[in-house]
């Protein structure tokens, strides 16, 4: 990466090279109609020059078939690359189902990773090479954005909401991870690097550091310690709803609504409570905003995702999504 | 004047200025601070908004200046970000978004239609003073503790975060805001209503069609950035909860409220440019405009089309890919007049008699630059490439070329050419073209290298940057020297003509409108009888007519 005067970006993802395709036909376009319009333009300047002030050039109107060649053509172009770009966008927003997940939160200005086994990182992340990896990202204060120039990808950390993003490492090495989204003062401090190992290394350097803990773990923990238990009991004697089972599917909402109970809307129960209350129940949860870190919610959402309905119950609330 | 008009410039016969003309017709302060004169206004406007070029400018120099080294040690961090956030709030709001409709657009619309005036020229001079307000506000905020949080503005970091003084500047922005939709709504109403006898829509010059379409967007777009700034600042200053999540608001809200003017807004700032190319390249290629209706319709189909393309600023926010792609799709879409527009500039100029003077040589900066600005506007409404290039410097120089290498060159051009008309006087040739040159080099020398940045993924905003982008960065930074010599000619030889200039005559460049067919300077109600039209607009096959002006 610290090459004293490089001029094209290392690609070190899956992803890296079909942009550059993408990208380079574009340059070449663009490249084709500037050189092109811009020699037209030259020639015509030099050819057609004033050779005397009597000089009374003949009109020429227009020509509808013209306006139609330059119309179409162009259109053509564009239609192309509209539709190899969006073949390219899907597939940044379609991580693989085995790709392992990492959650990552941006505060000011910071990065604060945790790898699926719970070791936790700040402004780097090591990841496995050629092992699909899924970004969870969210921020605890402003917008931030997770970029990595040399896997093509970006996403912002929006404070409220959980983005995603992934990528396959295809090369060992270290890469920049910069922050893109103008967050205040050390905005420009707000970088690290992202380390790509062989399995092997990686799964020495998992081993290397304090026994982890399970974001499950941890979020079964606080569930306890923050007192959740009390209202949210298992089995549906409790002031507040059953969360067994809920992960995923339709909540029917007092207003009438229904809202699929994804990572955003458990965020959003938590910490504004009365927003969407679920029908049946009282808005008497008191709300979290400030006794839980982003972290924290990462691992209250990661036991909750866990919970399965206990045998030979049915949960009363939830009704399948559309 | 007679017929022989265009030839006067060359003819040693001697041009005189008018013994009454609108620069004469009244002195003292009063006679300007209270003028109802379009002509006046738009000087009134040309001073402002070079004061406010020139601030941004040195702010431009800082910005550079700081990133010559990649450890920021030029400045403190907390300098930085207010350093690029004035540029930014100046350049745009103060400059680029009046730029060419308060000064040319003014001056020359009733001129161009055949009207005494505007259709409201009290409304015409409140506006100055709202622009004048809506500055002194955000000055006062940018010297006073400063604004860091961009010209953008994006929530929450503006409205619970940011340690500057946020709510001063949104107000003056606010405010300025009313007097561009004031200067959009006369614009409107004095091309519908004030057209002399014979100026049909369809013999308007397409300058006055680029300025129709720019003062729809003002009207339409403007009202919602100034409600959207207005709750920035009661988020700001009463705690509101818009677009806090904190507070159950919404930061991707204002990303969207903020574009649906402010990606229009680009377009009042390269319409009335486009407008300004196509007077002169008809002009000097002595041709009328290939396609005038074409032309003018991608005006039209620009203004409405783009205000259907903003969240392509927000394809990395999270937004669900099918509304990325209808966003894509319609950005490809705009693309397709603007290149209509060059297609029919080039094609103007094909077996014509084309003079290089100095508004000329300013035409073929623009189109180049423009070009490239344009095109690699493909890159960022690419859904595939979007996402690695947005917030970099690829972003950056994309939209220097767009609002810099487009609009200014169309303002400096437009600047040149009508300096005669608005002046009575000539400048000195040979400066005007090693000026327009320079700026085209410099221009170049500095954001070519900024496409490469980005692509390497240095991204924008940034007070530090890790050393392997120092070599870019300094080229960048060189450019930026010849680019401010570039404009420091024009400001000092076309002073200098104001004074001591050759009387221009009324038509300098042999060109045809309305507006050659008054005395340079006008007289103070334009023309001595109404004028009336018998030809389309660039009759450049027939003689010119005698002047409405004498």
């Amino acid at each position: 990466m610290n090459q004293a005067f490089p001029l094209l970006p290392e690609q070190a993802s899956a992803q890296a090279g079909e942009v550059d395709a993408l990208f380079f036909f574009i340059v070449a376009v663009t490249v084709f109609f500037t050189i092109g319009i811009s020699l037209v333009i030259l020639f015509f300047a030099v050819k057609y020059r004033r050779r005397s002030d009597e000089d009374r050039p003949r009109e020429i109107h227009g020509s509808l078939w013209l306006e139609l060649v330059w119309t179409i053509i162009p259109l053509g172009i564009v239609i192309l690359m509209f539709a190899w770009g969006s073949k390219v966008f899907f597939q940044m927003n379609r991580p693989p189902d085995d790709a392992m997940n990492v959650s990552v939160v941006g505060k000011r200005w910071m990065w604060k990773v945790q790898q699926p086994t719970g070791q936790r990182e700040i402004n780097e992340l090591h990841v496995p090479v050629g092992r699909a990896v899924k970004l969870t990202i969210t921020s605890e204060d402003v917008i931030h954005s997770f970029f990595v120039p040399a896997f093509r990808i970006k996403k912002d950390a929006v404070p409220g909401r959980y983005n995603v993003a992934w990528f396959r490492a295809t090369k060992v090495g270290t890469y920049h991870l910069f922050c893109a989204e103008y967050c205040g003062t050390e905005h420009s401090k707000m970088i690290g690097r992202v380390v790509v190992m062989e399995p092997e290394d990686y799964q020495t350097w998992l081993a290397g550091g304090p026994p982890p803990e399970s974001p499950v773990v941890a979020g079964e923990q606080l569930f306890t310690e923050l007192n959740c238990i009390t209202c949210h009991r298992p089995d549906s004697a409790g002031r507040g709803p059953v969360l067994n089972g809920i992960f995923g599917r339709g909540v029917k909402l007092a207003s009438g609504d229904t809202v699929v109970a994804d990572e955003a809307y458990v965020h959003e129960s938590i910490l504004n409570p009365a927003t969407k209350v679920v029908a049946g129940y009282q808005p008497v949860m008191p709300t979290y905003q400030g006794l839980v870190t982003e972290e924290q919610l990462i691992a209250l959402i990661a036991y909750i995702k866990s919970l399965q309905i206990p045998s030979g119950e049915t949960v009363p609330v939830p009704e399948e999504a559309e | 004047m007679n017929q022989g008009t265009e030839a006067k410039a060359m003819t040693p016969e001697a041009n005189t200025l008018p013994k009454e003309h609108y620069l004469n017709a009244g002195y003292g302060w009063k006679s300007w601070l209270l003028t109802t004169d379009h002509k006046r206004i738009a000087i009134l406007y040309l001073v402002s908004i070079s004061v406010m070029f020139v601030l941004g400018g040195l702010y431009a120099a800082l910005i550079r200046w700081n990133l010559l080294v990649p450890d920021g040690s030029h400045m403190s961090a907390e300098t930085y970000n207010r350093v690029f956030t004035a540029h930014g709030v100046i350049m745009i709001f103060f400059f680029l978004i009046p730029s060419i409709p308060v000064t040319l657009g003014n001056f020359l619309i009733p001129l161009m239609i055949g009207a005494r005036d505007l259709a409201f020229p009290r409304i015409n001079l409140l506006s100055w003073y709202v622009y004048v307000i809506g500055a002194a506000f955000t000055l006062y905020s940018l010297f006073s503790g400063g604004l860091d949080t961009g010209w953008t503005f994006y929530t929450p970091y503006s409205t619970v975060f940011a340690q500057s003084n946020v709510a001063f500047a949104a107000i003056g922005i606010f405010i300025a805001g009313f007097s561009s939709i004031l200067t959009g709504l006369n614009f409107i109403v004095t091309i519908h209503t004030m057209r002399a006898p014979g100026m049909t829509w369809f013999r308007l010059p397409l300058f006055v069609w680029a300025h129709y379409a720019t003062a729809i967007i003002q009207i339409l777009g403007t009202p919602v950035v100034a409600i959207t700034i207005l709750l920035v600042a009661l988020e700001r200053l009463f705690h509101f909860g818009f677009f806090d999540p904190a507070r159950g608001g919404d930061p991707i809200l204002f990303q969207h409220l903020f574009w649906f003017y402010s990606h229009p807004a680009v377009y009042i700032m390269i319409l009335p440019s486009m407008g300004v190319i196509s007077e002169l390249i008809t002009c000097f290629s002595r041709k009328r405009i290939f396609g005038y209706s074409f032309i003018a319709m991608s005006s039209m189909a620009i203004a409405v089309i783009g205000f259907l393309i903003w969240a392509h600023h927000m394809f990395v926010s999270g937004m669900s890919v099918y509304s990325a792609m209808i966003f894509s799709a319609l950005t490809y879409l705009v693309a397709i007049p603007s290149a209509v527009k060059v297609f029919n500039w080039t094609a103007t100029m094909f077996r014509g008699s084309i003079s290089w003077e100095t508004p000329m040589m300013y035409v073929f900066g623009f189109i180049g630059l423009f070009l490239i600005g344009g095109l690699t506007g493909l890159f960022l409404g690419n859904l595939g490439t979007d996402v690695h290039l947005t917030d970099t410097y690829f972003v950056v120089a994309h939209f220097h070329y767009i609002m810099v290498g487009g609009a200014i060159m169309g303002y400096l051009g437009g600047i040149h050419f009508w300096w005669p008309k608005i002046f009575g006087r000539t400048y000195s040739e040979w400066w005007g073209r090693i000026s327009a040159v320079l700026i085209f080099v410099g221009f170049n020398m500095t954001f070519l290298p900024q496409f490469l940045l980005g692509y390497l993924g240095m991204p924008r905003r940034y007070h530090a940057y890790p050393e392997e982008f120092q070599v870019l960065n300094v080229l960048s930074t060189a450019g930026a020297l010849i680019l401010g010599i570039g404009y420091l000619f024009p400001s000092l030889y076309l002073v200098y003509s104001m004074v001591k200039g050759e009387p221009a005559g009324n038509n300098p460049w042999g060109a045809r409108g309305l507006e050659w067919e008054t005395t340079s300077p006008p007289p103070a109600h334009n023309f001595e009888r109404t004028p009336v039209v018998e030809d389309e607009a660039y009759a450049y096959d027939k003689a010119p007519r005698e002047a409405f002006g004498v």
